[in-house]
């Protein structure tokens, strides 16, 4: 594939504005699908939760799922949208095997929720009010597995498998307006506006919101226009985005790629492009026009949503704070600098600390074994910290016996490997592979004293007054107790030994 | 009367992988043609004043509880297919990865 050309990043935003679109669409965790009764879950044997209904047997009849319609009204208000008074469905007609029907059953000039807007906080610091412009309920649709070919992608499958269970799935798809004036942090506010969606549903409880699963998907709309021109440059929209950094560097590739073309005279093509992860780079997709034909119209099968108000105030007064609230009060509970904060957010551990502190640590031990350790093994191991088979709560306990003085930060370091490995809680591990700090005085004082005897020299300067002469003699006894013990109940002891003798 | 020639009844059943028989292609033609110019009749009566009604009966908010209910074994549901593989459906590769 011939590989793109690329302005420098710095040059193509001297020259251009760049103007972003998102949509992201947000799988709800309701027991159930949107439209019938299979079971919505992640990971089962294929068309194993399906029915007439969700494979589009003629004659099925869809139902809607009350909870969805709930959580999708959640979703609206917690963006600051309002809420169609009445609203219908609509069929959204396509040929394509991922849905059975040949049409999804989506939303078309009455989403549930409009008009909305959420601020977003860059890295820097800097808050950017993101509006929205519509978020409505549809329908995913199932999985398609290409095979054959060279690189299992589309192109050049001989065939495709399809699997039904996840269509009919519940979803949110929740789309901006244009944003405007980002500059050079477009691509850092694409990637934070993704984590506050992110953080919100996860916080309504509303959807697993896990990116990695594809809870939560992001089509990336990019266009540049020469700064100072008014009308908006031809926009591509960048599929298959999901991860936050991936969303990062897919915007910033695409305002490059097309600074590029423009610089040289050649037109961006309207179109949908792919995102390729490993090469970290765009491609070609099939072209879109405003005009895609999908004969829309309302769905015969379904009669109207319309939400009273009393249950839309009822549910308003269930939401948990925003996330701009929510970030301000823990930092000043927690105590953290703007720059330990910032990093916590930014490294996506925000309710993973919270959650920590809540099974009893305290917040700068979880910030420290959280952005540290564990993050710094996630980050060996290629994987989001996420998929780490560690929880908040066992990251407490391991905080909890430094604390105490049970655990040295080496110590701890092993149970954590240990828990990692799937050897249980860190009570089990200290007890299975022996790690207790040894707090048994006389186990020490019996080591000290043989390392004192093998080294009077020290000995006698301790004597003298000179107190960090101890440390070679430290160092001996920590290591003779395979360093399981306190350094600094070492040194109290030895400083104790060596005068008293 | 509509124009629905039998080429655009060809090309929707193979969109819709159905096989038609020339017989079949004609009786369809005619029906949709029926069907269309229905439409036809009914959008001549339609003003501005009349609002679009998808449905007969004014009703709301008809919902299910979220509750699971059986679905099909994985035999049951490929049943019907043409062709499957490891508990899919097998379908010819189409070019558009969307």
């Amino acid at each position: 594939m011939a590989k793109d050309q690329l302005m420098d990043y710095q040059k193509a935003l001297e020259t251009y504005e760049v103007v972003i679109g998102l949509e992201v669409h947000v799988e709800l965790n309701t027991n159930t699908k949107m439209f019938c009764g299979c079971a919505n879950v992640f990971g089962d044997e294929p068309n194993t939760n399906v029915c007439p209904n969700c494979l589009g047997f003629p004659g099925a009849m869809p139902a809607v799922n009350g909870k969805a319609i709930e959580n999708s009204i959640k979703i609206g208000l917690a963006l600051d949208c309002e809420i169609a008074a009445t609203g219908r469905f609509a069929r959204k007609n396509y040929f394509y095997p991922d849905l059975a029907k040949n049409f999804q059953t989506s939303q078309y000039d009455e989403p549930i929720a409009f008009e909305g807007k959420i601020d977003i906080e860059v890295p820097s610091g800097k808050v950017f009010t993101v509006e929205i412009e519509r978020a409505h309920m549809e329908e995913d649709a199932g999985k398609l597995t290409h095979v054959g070919g060279s690189t299992g992608r589309i192109q050049g499958a001989e065939f495709s498998l399809v699997d039904f269970n996840r269509a009919g799935v519940p979803l949110v798809e929740i789309v901006t307006k244009p944003i405007y004036g980002a500059g050079d942090e477009a691509p850092e506010l694409a990637a934070a506006y993704v984590r506050s969606i992110r953080e919100i549903v996860k916080n309504l409880g509303v959807s697993d919101a896990r990116m990695e699963r594809g809870n939560v998907r992001c089509d990336a709309n990019v266009s540049i226009r020469p700064k100072g021109q008014e009308k908006l440059g031809t926009r591509t929209e960048t599929k298959n985005v999901n991860s936050l950094r991936s969303i990062e560097r897919a915007v910033k590739y695409e305002i490059q790629r097309q600074a590029q073309l423009l610089s040289q005279g050649t037109a961006i093509i309207q179109e949908t492009r792919h995102w390729h992860e490993d090469r970290g780079a765009t491609s070609s997709g099939r072209p879109k026009s405003d005009a895609d034909d999908y004969r829309y119209f309302p769905e015969p099968d379904l009669v109207p949503v319309q939400p009273s108000k009393e249950w839309i105030e009822q549910l308003r007064a269930t939401l948990p704070e925003k996330p701009a609230i929510r970030r301000k009060r823990l930092q000043e509970l927690w105590g953290f600098s703007d720059l330990e904060f910032r990093d916590v957010v930014n490294s996506d551990l925000l309710d993973e600390i919270d959650d920590t502190v809540k099974a009893g640590a305290k917040p700068q031990a979880a910030r420290k074994w959280w952005t540290g350790e564990v993050a710094r093994i996630a980050n060996s191991e290629d994987k989001d910290i996420t998929e780490l088979a560690i929880t908040p709560s066992q990251v407490a306990q391991i905080a909890e016996l430094v604390e105490s003085g049970k655990l040295t930060d080496r110590l701890a370091r092993e149970v954590l490997t240990g828990v990692l490995a799937g050897e249980g809680d860190p009570a089990e591990i200290v007890a299975k592979r022996g790690l207790e700090v040894v707090s048994d005085d006389g186990a020490l004082l019996e080591a000290i004293d043989k390392v004192l005897a093998e080294q009077p020299e020290v000995l006698e300067k301790i004597r003298e007054g000179k107190v960090q002469a101890a440390g070679a003699v430290i160092g001996a006894v920590m290591k003779a107790m395979a360093g399981s013990a306190d350094a600094a109940r070492v040194r109290e002891l030895v400083i104790q030994r060596a005068t008293e003798k | 009367m509509s124009e629905i020639t039998p080429e655009l009844v060809r090309h929707l059943a193979g969109l819709a992988r159905i096989e038609v028989t020339d017989a079949e292609v004609a009786q369809f033609a005619s029906q949709l043609a029926l069907i269309v110019d229905s439409v036809a009749t009914v959008k001549a009566a339609v003003n501005d004043d009349i609002k679009a009604t998808s449905h007969p009966i004014p009703m709301a908010n008809v919902f299910r509880e979220d509750v699971v209910r059986p679905s099909l074994t994985q035999a049951e549901a490929l049943s019907g297919a043409a062709e499957s593989e490891s508990g899919r459906f097998k379908v010819s590769a189409i070019l558009d990865a969307d």
